[in-house]
């Protein structure tokens, strides 16, 4: 057993009813580092991380959190942090009170409680707030003091449900980029859950990718992006243009049009290629070797930023993402050259769902 | 790298820690016990005694003096006092969330009043008010109307007990209905009273319908008030739970049985309909 | 029923026109008629009653009053209300927070079964209550020897009054604090838990808090149902007097016997006990849809 995993977890499973949630998962969550699930919802990701901390009892496997097994253990013996979704503060109590929870149940002094209270009041810059109710705090706030309260009792690791996803885009961008501070800051082991691939490529060390049940991919954030090994990966991360066709000579034939990238894939099987708008390359239509046929629809610019919608002779569509001092001199109906160089390629088992968030 | 993994390991089915489980059993048991000794007991007893004897007892049962007139009599006068408590309970309802004044609180509390005060002293203060020894009761009865010990005190009583009932299903209705939609009507040029009946009515009919049913419902019980000012004349004033009353004072518990099934019977399908509709009514309303 | 909207009619709807006064004047003529015929309806139905029942209580003067409620027999029949209320109280709290919990919390079978058996007691007439406990416990009954063989009175007792007040009251404190624990969810419960505390930490120092609005409104309910039982516990109690008189049972039997007063002034009394009920039935209504809400 590797002392470099704080959480590991080995073929767990959970079934509700004939329903299965999680399919026979294992994975480790390295010592000090940031781990995500990410996933789209139904993924089973909350399950997994309830899972961990005790609130669901698992169907099947194993979990040990710094080496010590815990699958038979109560929710309170384990010694999480857990923050939800939705805060879950207790709305009876004050602030102070809240973050005070985790020790006043173990029966520490007063004075110590105040202590560390008033500690992590100042780590989430919220002492001014601390006798303050609840339904006082703006929800950004209160996540803050879930927060606060989740590390007070110093657990072993944190675990965080969604504890973004009630918050709005602005707020959700600011606690982000907080959160990372304040990891650098205790470099408490964290797991969190999330569907938003920004949060977890930008704040994660280890990125793991879940859906429907099972884990599609582990990897760094660069690797998952970078290197999609299956075809849910390749579409559910950054939003990539999909091309259906079939395999040809090493190529993607979609229409009239090979895309290369399918040397791996079994001749005549039915595939997708995936290529992301920013991956796009365009030039002037003319004789060349790998360039597909495309006529522009539309192009729209949003700052710094431009995008351009294609149509492909056999109707599909493509859009292109390119700084907008790149832009050549288009016009809708102009034909141009699409290069999909970059494109990934997998086979198409049984219809999935639509792969991008 | 590796995606799940199958492992060829058997897996072994996991249960919730024996502790959890025992206190689930524990309060699952009590709760349980709580209800089939206090609830399924009794009324178990009183099927059985109403059906040891078939529908003899029953017919028996109808035989005595008065029988007919007191089922005839509740059955109306519950009616007759739902009706009245749905029309003036909605225009309490609407006036109570629509309209804003001082002694708003006061007056949703003496809407509350039938609930908290016994039946008994409700029965009590209608005699001390329109009693026939009383200025206004001596006033109608010069004019031949007799307030109290009359069948129209037995109605009386029932409108008291039962106000409250349409009240408080259509409130809450009345509360979530977004003004939004009564705006739109209004700007498409429907008058007030329209607006009224094609926004609103629609939505509270139901929470009405279900207030009278269970105001129905429970007139059809109603004792504590009825057997002070109704006097409780055979054949004239005499109700249903009276009767049963009787029945048992006069050690023909089997006979009350039987009367008491079928009385019970009724109250009991009225509020299980009753208890869905309102819950599908605030399913919806939160949709 | 569909209403038909016609063309819009074309008025002069400038602010200050004669078409605008005349509507406003129309529309508080409405609002006045139906606030006018619903108060009527209540000085009539309520109002009027309570202000006869205080006339005819205060009719012999206050001296009569106070002899009046410090008489034995009165004071027996109160403290007779008291001890059943107690005990009522004790027990449908306590069994009813724990059941109103299982019907939330749980998932089993049988959950709707026990969810209708909750209602039943709202749809019995409280003579069919009384009617009940003969048969199970009066002469004949089906637990009728047992009791006897060990010299225990239930039926004509304080026994009977006791359950059968019960029996009437158990859906109060259910169907108020049900509600209540399904709109708060789990999720403090479950922070409670990852946070250290024992299931009786987490029941004392966040459940109970978060339900005592909707506990005391079933609380408050069950107070005022139980004094004012008359129909089930008149059967049960024999009428003994002196011994199982309650205090709505001392007025049934005062007015028989022809003491009209001293039967106004206990009734009033009643009345004025369900009012302070009435109180804080009221605020902790509000206070429980105010929690609810979050």
């Amino acid at each position: 057993m590797t002392t470099n995993a704080a959480i590991r977890v080995q073929n767990l499973t959970k079934k509700f009813g004939s329903f299965v949630a999680v399919d026979d998962i294992s994975f480790d969550a390295a010592e000090g580092k940031i781990t995500a699930l990410l996933g789209p919802s139904g993924s089973g990701k909350s399950t997994v991380l309830r899972m961990i901390a005790g609130l669901e009892t698992p169907t099947a496997g194993r979990i040990w959190i710094e080496d010590d097994e815990t699958t038979f253990k109560s929710v309170q013996e384990r010694r999480v942090g857990f923050v939800f979704q939705h805060y879950a503060l207790f709305r009876h109590m004050t602030v102070a009170q809240n973050v005070a929870f985790g020790l006043a149940v173990r029966k520490q002094s007063k004075a110590d409680q105040a202590e560390r209270v008033d500690e992590l009041l100042d780590l989430v810059q919220l002492s001014p707030f601390a006798d303050r109710y609840p339904d006082q705090l703006s929800g950004g706030q209160r996540q803050r003091v879930a927060l606060a309260r989740a590390l007070a009792p110093r657990p072993r690791v944190l675990l965080l449900d969604e504890p973004f996803g009630a918050l709005d885009a602005r707020v959700r961008k600011d606690l982000r980029h907080w959160l990372d501070d304040l990891h650098r800051e205790l470099g408490v082991t964290s797991l969190f859950v999330t569907h938003d691939q920004d949060e977890a490529l930008e704040l994660a060390h280890e990125v793991v990718v879940m859906h429907e049940g099972g884990i599609e991919q582990m990897g760094s954030p660069s690797q998952i992006y970078d290197e999609p090994q299956t075809a849910f990966v390749a579409g559910f991360i950054g939003s990539p243009n999909v091309l259906h066709g079939r395999v040809a000579a090493g190529h993607v034939l979609v229409g009239d049009h090979r895309v290369p990238g399918a040397d791996h894939l079994a001749e005549g099987a039915a595939a997708r290629a995936f290529v992301r708008p920013h991956d796009v390359r365009l030039a002037e239509w003319g004789p060349d070797g790998g360039a597909v046929e495309a006529r522009v629809d539309r192009v729209s610019s949003l700052g710094w930023l431009s995008r351009v919608m294609l149509r492909l002779g056999d109707g599909q569509t493509i859009v292109a993402e390119m700084p907008s001092d790149e832009l050549i001199d288009l016009t809708e109906g102009t034909t141009v050259a699409v290069d999909l160089r970059r494109a990934k390629a997998f086979e198409t088992a049984e219809p999935v769902g639509a792969p991008s968030e | 790298m590796a995606s799940a993994a199958h492992t060829v390991q058997r897996k072994r089915v996991l249960r919730a820690p024996t502790a959890t489980r025992l206190r689930h059993w524990t309060l699952r048991g009590a709760a349980i016990t709580y209800l089939v000794a206090m609830i399924v007991v009794p009324v178990a007893a009183i099927i059985s005694k109403g059906f040891a004897g078939g529908l003899d007892t029953f017919r028996e049962a109808m035989a005595s003096a008065g029988a007919w007139e007191a089922i005839r009599l509740t059955l109306v006068t519950s009616a007759l006092a739902a009706i009245t408590n749905a029309i003036f309970g909605t225009m309490l309802a609407y006036v109570l969330v629509r309209y804003r004044f001082r002694g708003r609180g006061l007056l949703s509390a003496i809407v509350d009043l039938p609930f908290a005060i016994p039946t008994l002293v409700t029965g009590v203060m209608l005699v001390a008010i329109y009693g026939p020894n009383t200025p206004i009761g001596k006033a109608f009865g010069s004019v031949g109307i007799q307030l109290m010990f009359s069948q129209l005190a037995v109605l009386l009583a029932l409108c008291v007990v039962t106000l409250p009932f349409v009240v408080r299903t259509v409130q809450p209705v009345l509360l979530e209905l977004d003004t939004a939609e009564e705006e739109a009507a209004q700007v498409l040029g429907a008058s007030a009273w329209k607006t009224f009946r094609a926004v609103v009515m629609p939505a509270i009919r139901p929470a009405i319908a279900a207030g009278a049913l269970l105001a129905f419902a429970r007139g059809l019980g109603e004792f504590g008030s009825i057997v002070f000012v109704s006097g409780n004349i055979e054949g004239r004033t005499k109700t249903a739970p009276y009767f049963i009353f009787q029945l048992t004072n006069q050690f023909k518990p089997d006979q009350a049985a039987a009367v008491a099934t079928l009385l019970f019977a009724i109250s009991f399908a009225l509020v299980l309909v009753t208890s869905r509709l309102v819950r599908t009514e605030r399913k919806e309303a939160k949709a | 029923m569909s209403v038909v909207l016609g063309p819009p009619r074309l008025v002069d709807v400038t602010p200050g026109s004669e078409e605008m006064r005349r509507r406003g004047r129309r529309r508080a003529l409405v609002r006045g008629a139906i606030v006018a015929a619903c108060l009527l309806y209540l000085a009539v139905v309520l109002v009027a009653p309570l202000v006869g029942i205080f006339l005819s209580a205060f009719s012999e003067g206050l001296p009569t009053v106070f002899e009046t409620l410090t008489a034995p027999e009165v004071r027996h029949a109160f403290f007779l209300t008291f001890q059943i209320t107690i005990v009522t109280l004790l027990v449908t709290t306590s069994l009813g927070a724990v059941t109103a919990w299982v019907l939330v919390r749980h998932r089993f079978v049988g959950r709707r079964i026990m969810n209708a058996l909750v209602e039943l007691p709202l749809a019995m007439s409280p003579v069919t209550v009384g009617l009940a406990c003969v048969l199970l416990f009066g002469r004949g009954g089906w637990f009728e020897p047992w009791f006897t063989a060990r010299g225990i009175q239930v039926i004509f007792a304080l026994p009977s009054m006791i359950l059968v007040t019960i029996f009437i009251c158990i859906p109060f404190v259910i169907r108020s604090v049900a509600p209540v624990l399904e709109e708060l969810g789990t999720e403090e419960e479950d922070a409670a838990r990852t946070l250290g505390a024992s299931t009786s930490q987490t029941l004392f120092r966040v459940i109970l808090p978060n339900i005592r609005w909707g506990l005391l409104y079933g609380i408050a309910l069950t107070t005022a149902r139980s004094i004012g039982e008359i129909g089930a516990v008149l059967i049960v109690s024999g009428m003994l007097k002196g011994q199982t008189e309650t205090a709505t049972i001392y007025v049934l039997t005062a007015f028989e016997e022809r003491m009209d007063t001293e039967g106004y002034i206990v009734a009033l009394t009643l009345a004025a006990i369900s009012i302070v009920m009435l109180g804080v039935i009221e605020i902790s209504k509000r206070r429980k849809i105010r929690e609810v809400m979050g």
